[in-house]
């Protein structure tokens, strides 16, 4: 389609049928219409993570960790120290009667740990000269501990003293942490889902036991999270998803996502070297209690924990694999995508005709006539009647590479991050030209007058 | 031969004062007459004047040789033509305007420094066809007679009414320049009268020493004629160190005068600077006074002055330390003559010498500043400061279409010290001009030097040695020396500034021997020691002349009643001057942002075009009148709009308005344009096609060349509009092509509709042949885009499909364009390809209005409170937001698209009205976009 472009003949012929949707320019209910370009890696960004309601921490292959305002773009911090690439990064909130303070800590393949304090960029504590790097953080905040996982398991109290430690005899290691009511705490490794439980002994000090290895998994986990009090959920390479019981560890719903065999693959003719993406592996869970949603390969999935029915799903909803997945409401997520883009989606109940949304990417070429006929059918209607649809609301394109992780600040914005080294933080046009309006007038009365 | 100019009255004339306008009337500058005055070949007028364009004349009226110009401005002798400048400096140094008052007072036993204030003058030759604004000035010369030359400054023109309309801004102008040649010349003056001091001292040790071995020979000899004559010349030599220190104590007290010239604003760092030598000098030779002995001297100079020591040049272990320690060579005073050559076998100093070479760099810089904009008829002049005082009061929205207001030009009438050595910001050990070398003066020069009697010399910068090098070598190089052979070959290259030399050399020639006959003896007898010969010559006093003349009492009768006049004149002008500096306080900037006030335009003045104005009219009404005032007192130049006294620009252009004005000034940008490094590879041959680029300031010639191209692209593309609606309202615009040269071309003329396109045109990237990112779309609204059929061009065009949502494309080579649907009115006023205008520059003035237009409804949509607040707490914000809609559609009559222009110029008002406040953070600009689809618009 780009050879129109080029000058040459027009190439309706060469163009194949594409499984993605193309929601085209014409969104309305896409209200991310201003954006700005916060500039400060130098390698890949692959983590955000949100200190308070307008800030928010940023961190890479380059080891560098950048707060940011997100309201006005101001880079606030730039906490150096790290000399590789930051493998975990999360926040630490000590909160005592009056004050709560948020530090951050972050892991890093250099074999250090970090504890830094946002407002002042001041590196308060780091450990150096670990076993082997971290590859998760997950913070107690009850107990006041930290627990790092990688091949080892450590506990770290509040003033990063090692409370007690563990070796695993796996060679991949811990790769995803989450905490379980009853000081259990639940560690991925490698195809097995193990238990452990922290004893707090009268002087402080911490102990780790394991008391349970769930092995229902047949290939690597990818994605561990909590879906409410009673229920975590984990995904596998293989497509598998699985709803535990948070008390007794049952297995209690196992679900194997498999896509019908997949069609012709939706090569453009110009693709920016994206692999062909793994069809099935889990790569991001997300949940909000009542739905799961989890990244299957380039596709979509949304579940629903009460009835364990799949409500929704779309199995091409990126180019290539989504990266990371958020649920903003009952009815509304958002994903990002190796693609390099973000898209907008909406759970609607009653599946509409099979109507275009528009004429999409081919309709801005006089050309795309014949194009029209063949536009996307992706939407399948499904055998179930429940079933709803997953429908593409608007989508944003900026970064020129993967879009690793995304986090929304609600009307205050989104934040994203890539592997071209940039954030983009995403805002409403309409409310910040409000903003504006206001700090304007403000300005005015200050200064009384021009 | 030498007649009384026509003297021009610059006064004011009756008739302006009376009218008493109509505030509502439309300003007199906006209407447009009816019919041409009766009398009207416009350029009958001008047409005999001989020379092509105004320019500035420096003369001299030398005591050898009689008035001679020294330099014009430009330095080109193309612009003088057949002018005859040798007559014009002869006319307008005839008159001693400046009345000055030199010699002995009656009263005081010492010569006496003349005060005198420059006078201002209008001289017209209206059988040349040449007015001329004339600014006397004076400097001060220890060789001159009456250690004065009178010099003049003269802003030639063949238009009249240029010259007094313009009378205000060239005084102001003038002064400044004579206020910095004078500041110099004060400076060069001191350091001259420092090297004679030294000079005379040493005279006197060495006649002292003569006097003591007489002494001691014998009283027999004690009354010999020798001894006589040695003793007179002793006496001679002390009454000198008298005068010479009491002219010093003169020019240190001239800063302490107050000014009677209301124009005469100096630089005051320059001031004190310049008093505190004086005064050190003053202090070091009163140390010295009573017993001229030398040794008493040399123990002063060395405790104290450590420079002096080798200036005394007499203790050889001394010097010797001395010159090891400061390795530059010194000043050795030189025995005094009692009797010294007569003037005529002398080199006169030259204006450089006479000021310091900075300052007259300065000045000289200054005038061609000056000469620059005054360039072009009255009516230009005219025009582009109505327009530069209309867009000061737009200041909060000139960043999106006005070029830069080049801040220089500061506000007509507000006097501002013009300073030779920047003092304003204080780069002050760089700008040092070459100081006079005085004993302890760099002590004051640096700061971070030690303090110690020896140390600055010592530890001095290597900067500050070779200045002092520079001024050493000033100091030795003495023109008193040099005789009647370099005066000779000063006189032929003198002769070079007449073009038509056949003719004038001979009248020259003449006219200067008659000059020497009616002024000194012949110059035979030059030689002779004849003290009483100069008697008739009643102001002759130069300081080669010990003996100072009586009998002058008469003649100064003459010189102060021509002083009283030009008081006088001074007085009525310094009121002028107060009622327009009055008139400028009345217009306070800030009044200028409300542009939805009436009579914004009303305010638009050029105040220095009417000094007369309000005399006559009622003082007590001038506060509330002078500002709906000022445009009747424009009246004149209608009549000039009309008969278009043209002098300079060719007849036959028309309304081609002289583009070199502003272009010329600013004329720095690179040929290299648009090549930043990295982001583009340039192919193309043709790149002078684009004026934008990185590091250039956009010229309003190169603006005006570019309104050309737009007008060609409007009437060439059906689709114009939708194009310029799409810069306007912030969406960017790729041009795409295969040739540079048509690219940068479109892109240059496309870069008018840019809204705040940076001074150098930072939002415009004229050439780019790499693929685009994000960030380049929000730093350029305008991209000019290399198409080629290759990986690259496939990665790029990858981009441009990419981000097709944030970005129009107008395919140069196919000639169509992608862009959102645009159907709106406001722009088929620019955009009309069946348009009658036919001239870029006419166009380009048609655009602006509109965009003018434009700006000033943003500025009012932007400002509005209630079209972005509500108004009470209930109020939602869709209540406001239908309040907005109702403003842009019902009472600017803008439809959707239209509006989007307008929210779009807000938003950068906005943006840019915050910036001060945070534009210290690194926080990154808003890039804001809308989801629409785009139509593909094809010819």
């Amino acid at each position: 389609m780009l050879r129109w472009i080029l000058g040459g003949r027009e190439a309706q012929g060469s163009v194949e049928k594409s499984p993605v949707l193309c929601i085209g320019e014409e969104q309305p209910k896409n209200c991310f219409t201003e954006l700005q370009v916060l500039k400060g890696h130098f390698d890949i960004v692959r983590f955000l993570v949100q200190i308070d309601d307008f800030r928010c921490a940023s961190a890479g292959d380059d080891g560098l960790v950048l707060v940011w305002n997100i309201e006005t773009g101001e880079r606030l911090q730039e906490l150096r120290g790290h000399s590789q690439q930051i493998t975990a990064i999360t926040t630490f909130t000590c909160s005592n009667e009056v004050t709560s303070h948020t530090s951050l800590i972050t892991a890093s393949s250099d074999r250090s740990l970090s504890l830094w304090d946002p407002d002042t960029g001041n590196r308060v504590q780091t450990i150096s000269d670990l076993q082997s790097s971290v590859k998760c953080l997950l913070v107690l905040e009850r107990l006041g501990v930290c627990v790092s996982g990688g091949e080892e398991l450590c506990v770290w109290n509040k003033d990063f003293q090692l409370q007690c430690h563990r070796q695993n005899h796996s060679d991949t290691g811990i790769t995803a942490l989450i905490e379980l009511p009853k000081n259990c705490i639940a560690a991925a490794m490698d195809k097995e889902i193990v238990i452990f439980r922290l004893t707090v002994s009268t002087d402080s000090s911490v102990s780790v036991a394991e008391i349970r290895c769930l092995s229902d998994h047949h290939d690597q986990i990818r994605a561990l999270i909590n879906v409410n009090d009673r229920l975590f959920a984990s995904g596998s390479d293989a497509g598998e998803l699985i709803l535990w019981d948070s008390i007794d560890w049952n297995n209690l719903s196992y679900e194997h996502i498999l896509w019908e065999e997949s069609q012709s693959s939706s090569q453009t003719e110009i693709r920016l070297g994206a692999p062909k993406p793994s069809e099935m592996s889990i790569q991001h869970l997300t949940t909000n209690g009542k739905l799961i949603l989890a990244a299957v390969g380039s596709g979509l999935y949304v579940y629903d924990v009460a009835t364990k029915t799949v409500v929704a799903y779309r199995k091409a909803a990126h180019d290539s694999n989504v990266l990371h997945t958020l649920l903003l409401s009952d009815c509304e997520l958002m994903s990002c995508s190796e693609d390099g883009s973000v898209r907008m989606w909406e759970i609607q109940d009653l599946p509409l005709p099979a109507e275009p949304a528009s004429a999409g990417f081919f309709g801005m070429w006089t050309f795309s006539r014949s194009n029209k006929q063949s536009a996307p059918q992706s939407k399948k209607v499904m055998e179930i009647p429940a079933m709803r649809t997953l429908e593409l609301t608007g989508d944003l394109i900026g970064h020129s590479g993967a879009v690793q992780m995304f986090i929304s600040f609600r009307e205050n914005g989104l934040v994203t991050c890539s592997t071209d080294h940039l954030l983009i933080l995403w805002k409403n046009g309409e409310r910040q030209s409000h903003l504006r309006s206001l700090a304007l007038f403000h300005k005015l009365e200050e200064n009384g007058g021009l | 031969m030498i007649g009384s100019p026509d003297v021009v009255a610059f006064t004011k004339e009756d008739e302006y004062g009376q009218t008493k306008p109509d505030p509502w009337a439309l300003p007199e500058e906006f209407s447009v007459p009816l019919h041409p005055l009766a009398d009207s070949n416009p350029w009958a007028k001008t047409s005999y004047a001989k020379f092509t364009k105004d320019f500035i004349l420096i003369s001299e009226f030398s005591e050898q040789v009689g008035p001679q110009p020294l330099l014009t401005i430009p330095d080109d002798p193309k612009v003088c033509g057949t002018f005859d400048l040798n007559y014009f400096s002869l006319r307008i140094m005839s008159v001693d305007y400046q009345a000055s008052f030199v010699g002995h007072p009656p009263g005081s036993g010492y010569p006496r420094l003349s005060f005198v204030e420059d006078s201002r003058v209008v001289l017209g030759d209206s059988k040349e066809g040449a007015f001329a604004y004339v600014h006397h000035l004076t400097l001060y010369d220890l060789e001159a007679r009456g250690f004065v030359r009178p010099f003049c400054m003269a802003y030639v023109a063949a238009d009249e009414k240029k010259i007094m309309l313009q009378f205000q801004e060239l005084s102001l102008r003038f002064s400044q320049a004579s206020e910095c040649l004078k500041a110099g010349n004060r400076r060069a003056f001191a350091k001259e009268l420092q090297r004679k001091l030294q000079d005379l001292e040493y005279t006197h040790s060495v006649l002292q020493r003569e006097e003591g071995l007489q002494r001691e020979a014998g009283p027999q000899c004690m009354y010999s004629a020798h001894a006589v004559e040695k003793a007179n010349e002793l006496a001679n030599v002390e009454k000198s160190i008298y005068e010479h220190r009491d002219l010093l104590k003169q020019i240190s007290s001239y800063h302490r005068r107050p000014r009677r010239d209301p124009h005469a604003v100096t630089c005051q760092k320059c001031m004190t600077e310049c008093l505190k030598e004086c005064e050190e000098l003053l202090d070091k030779y009163a140390k010295l006074a009573s017993p001229f002995s030398y040794s008493k001297k040399g123990a002063v100079g060395e405790g104290r002055l450590g420079q002096l020591d080798d200036v005394r040049g007499e203790e050889e272990v001394d010097e010797e330390e001395d010159e090891d320690v400061k390795r530059r060579p010194s000043y050795t005073p030189q025995l005094i003559k009692a009797k010294s050559a007569k003037c005529f076998d002398k080199r006169l100093k030259t204006l450089q010498e006479l000021c310091d070479e900075t300052f007259y760099e300065a000045t000289v810089g200054l005038l061609k500043d000056t000469e620059r904009s005054f360039r072009g008829d009255l009516c230009y002049l005219h025009t582009r400061r109505l327009d530069k005082a209309l867009r000061r009061k737009q200041r909060v929205v000139n960043f999106l279409f006005e070029e830069e207001l080049d801040d220089d030009e500061e506000e007509v009438g507000t006097l501002r010290p013009f300073c030779a050595v920047n003092h304003t910001i204080d780069n002050y050990v760089h700008l040092n001009p070459p100081h006079i070398v005085l004993g302890p003066e760099p002590l004051e020069l640096d700061p971070l030097e030690p303090l110690g009697p020896q140390g600055p010399a010592s530890e001095a910068s290597v900067v500050q040695e070779s200045e002092l090098r520079l001024g050493e070598s000033h100091l030795e190089s003495s023109p008193s020396d040099q005789t009647l052979e370099t005066q000779e070959s000063s006189e032929e290259t003198k002769g070079s500034f007449s073009s038509d030399k056949s003719g004038t050399d001979q009248a020259e020639k003449h006219e200067s021997l008659a000059s020497m006959k009616s002024e000194g003896p012949d110059p035979d007898s030059d030689l002779t020691p004849d003290p009483d010969h100069n008697t008739d010559l009643e102001r002759q006093s130069s300081s080669e002349e010990m003996e100072t003349t009586a009998g002058e009492d008469e003649g100064d009768q003459t010189p102060v009643s021509l002083l009283e006049m030009v008081s006088e004149l001074e007085v009525s002008r310094e009121d002028e001057g107060e009622t327009v500096n009055e008139s400028d306080l009345l217009v306070p900037i800030d009044t200028a942002c409300c542009i939805a006030q009436e009579g914004f335009l009303y305010e638009a003045t050029a105040p220095d075009a009417v000094p007369y104005l309000r005399q006559g009219s009622h003082p007590q009404n001038s506060q509330t009148h002078v500002v709906n005032q000022e445009p009747q007192a424009l009246l004149p130049l209608q009549d000039d709009y009309t008969v278009g006294s043209s002098c300079s620009e060719s007849p036959a252009a028309g309304l081609e308005l002289p583009v070199g004005l502003l272009g010329e000034i600013v004329s720095r940008t690179s040929v290299e344009d648009g090549s930043d490094c990295t982001m583009s590879a340039s192919t193309g041959s043709d790149r002078a096609a684009s004026p934008l680029g990185y590091g250039g300031v956009v010229t309003l010639r190169q603006r005006k060349k570019a309104g050309q191209g737009a007008l060609r692209f409007v009437r060439q593309y059906p689709f114009a509009m939708q194009a310029l609606w799409c810069l306007l309202s912030g969406r960017t615009l790729v041009v795409l092509g295969v040739d540079e040269g048509r690219v940068r071309r479109l892109v240059a003329a496309l870069a008018l509709f840019v809204p705040d396109p940076g001074k150098c045109g930072e939002r415009v990237q004229a050439w780019l042949s790499c693929p685009f990112t994000l960030t380049d779309l929000q730093r350029w609204k305008l991209i000019g885009l290399q198409r080629v059929a290759s990986p690259v061009g496939s990665s790029m065009l990858y981009s441009l499909s990419r981000y097709s949502r944030y970005i129009s494309i107008l395919d140069a080579d196919l000639k169509t364009l992608r862009c959102p649907p645009y159907r709106g009115h406001l722009l088929a006023n620019v955009a009309d390809h069946r348009t009658y205008i036919r001239r870029g520059s006419t166009y380009f003035l048609h655009l602006q209005s509109t965009l003018c237009d434009l700006a000033a409804k943003a500025f009012l949509f932007t400002f509005t409170h209630h079209l972005h607040l509500p108004v009470t707490s209930t109020e939602g914000s869709e209540v406001v937001e239908g309040r907005r809609r109702c403003f842009l559609q019902e009472q600017l009559g803008l439809d959707e698209e239209d509006s989007q222009i307008l929210l779009y110029l807000s938003q950068l008002i906005t943006q840019r009205f915050l910036q001060p406040a945070n534009s210290s953070t690194a926080a990154a600009p808003c890039f804001s976009f809308s989801y629409t689809t785009s139509v593909l618009y094809k010819i």
